[in-house]
């Protein structure tokens, strides 16, 4: 069976440095598809003859595998990569490779996967009225605060600096990142929903001071914490399912199609921070820690509660008045927003609870099925 | 920002200022700005007042008049 993807230390350790062209990760590869893809783009894109040989079958099979795809390592991380390859600072490769066709095959094929299973379990809700004030009501409505656990509770009262390192570690796929899922949809709105997002989106980005950007902002409680800043240098130790938190937002952001589902997914972001934000900053005080820290948390409680009325009122709202047709796409991203960042506070929370970590353990090789004929 | 100053009165929520607007404490001393369009708290439970800090959500701040006011802000 194809020796095509040998593990990335393999890889590392037989080529010569002109045969790895590019830097290997600081992550590791979580089973076949993420192996030969690891392994290729350390190599020219011109070489995908051979170095993505066989690679379409083991996509196909893996996909056709994935009952689970959001909890799916190998295509969870596979996506972030083909993703990272647009944002760019994700893997170190070969620029021609963002819009090689089997990259492009790849990610569309594992997307087309995820979609069909979020729109499968991720709970119906429906919006009753495509009119701002309807939109925004049905939102707020949804994301109602509740009284029960949940993380920003459980750090505000008892996390120990362990817990808020792996918090922030988990954090950090996204947040280093912070808004770029949402920047890719604003030449696919108009009108009153592309203003929306661009005023939530410029502040997002420090409103011209770069130091200001909440991604530098988060970077900088990053290295408070004494933990690297780094794109992906906690990769390795984070879940499928945050992968695929992130991965979903990148999903929605680079597909036109699901405009909608962006609009419904910032808008339950926006509508979910302020709160939690206080509660976090406040855990981050009692630990100790100082202003360069709890500095990203203090902003979300003010920005957000600004950026929820705008996203709830007039990006979704304002979308759903445009286009009625994409109502039911922004109540599905408002409850896939909800439902798999609740799946993943819950995972969190029962690990602290349990008094174990939430983050991935130091990984034995994934065994990889070996009936591929 | 530049243009003519909007306040959008948000349903159950805050209000919400665009454009150039001196904001001031009741002193006349400058408030500062953090970002070019802000939420002012008009339920009275936000913590960073004068800015609202989504506390309305909390203590069940209603700006329909229909409401029994005895459901807002009593927390």
């Amino acid at each position: 069976m194809p020796s095509t993807y040998p593990p990335p230390s393999a890889t590392a350790g037989t080529l010569s440095s002109d045969e790895a062209a590019y830097a290997a990760p600081p992550f590791g590869s979580r089973g076949p598809v993420s192996e030969q893809l690891l392994a290729a783009l350390r190599r020219p894109a011109d070489d995908a003859d051979r170095t993505l040989s066989g690679f379409r079958e083991h996509l196909e099979r893996a996909i056709d595998g994935s009952r689970d795809i959001l909890r799916d390592d190998d295509l969870q991380l596979s996506l972030l990569v083909l993703h990272g390859l647009h944002y760019g600072s994700v893997v170190d490769a070969d620029d021609e490779w963002e819009w090689h066709p089997a990259m492009v095959a790849a990610r569309v094929a594992i997307e087309r996967e995820f979609e069909a299973q979020l729109r499968n379990k991720v709970p119906a809700v429906s919006f009753p009225d495509p009119t701002p004030e309807g939109v925004a009501t049905a939102l707020f409505d949804l994301t109602k605060p509740g009284p029960g656990p949940s993380a920003a509770r459980f750090i505000a009262k008892k996390a120990t600096h362990e817990q808020v390192r792996e918090y922030v570690k988990l954090r950090s796929v996204y947040t280093l990142k912070e808004a770029d899922a949402q920047t890719w949809s604003i030449p696919r709105l108009n009108g009153r929903a592309k203003a929306a997002m661009v005023e939530i989106q410029t502040d997002e980005y420090g409103g011209g001071r770069p130091e200001r950007m909440h991604s530098a902002i988060f970077a900088r409680a990053m290295r408070g914490l004494d933990l690297d800043d780094t794109y992906g240098t906690y990769v390795d130790e984070v879940p499928a399912l945050t992968l695929a938190s992130f991965n979903m937002m990148s999903m929605f952001g680079l597909n036109r199609r699901l405009r909608g589902a962006t609009a419904g997914h910032y808008a339950v972001y926006e509508m979910t921070s302020s709160i939690p934000n206080r509660l976090l900053g406040d855990g981050f005080r009692r630990l100790g820690y100082g202003d360069d820290v709890t500095d990203y948390f203090d902003e979300h409680v003010e920005a957000d509660a600004v950026h929820e009325q705008i996203a709830g009122r007039d990006l979704a709202g304002g979308l759903a008045e445009q286009e009625p047709e994409l109502l039911d796409d922004i109540a599905f991203g408002a409850s896939a927003a909800l439902t798999v960042d609740g799946w993943a506070a819950d995972d969190v929370l029962q690990a602290w609870t349990a008094g174990r970590s939430p983050l991935r353990g130091p990984q034995t090789r994934p065994e990889v099925p070996e009936e591929r004929e | 920002m530049t243009g003519e100053p909007q306040i959008v009165a948000c349903v159950d929520g805050p209000l919400l200022v665009r454009g150039d607007v001196e904001l001031l404490s009741s002193t006349g001393e400058p408030v500062e700005r953090n970002r070019r369009t802000v939420a002012l708290c008009r339920c009275g439970a936000s913590m960073i007042k004068p800015f609202c800090d989504g506390s309305h959500k909390l203590v069940g701040f209603r700006t329909d008049p229909h409401v029994d006011p005895d459901d807002a802000g009593d927390r």
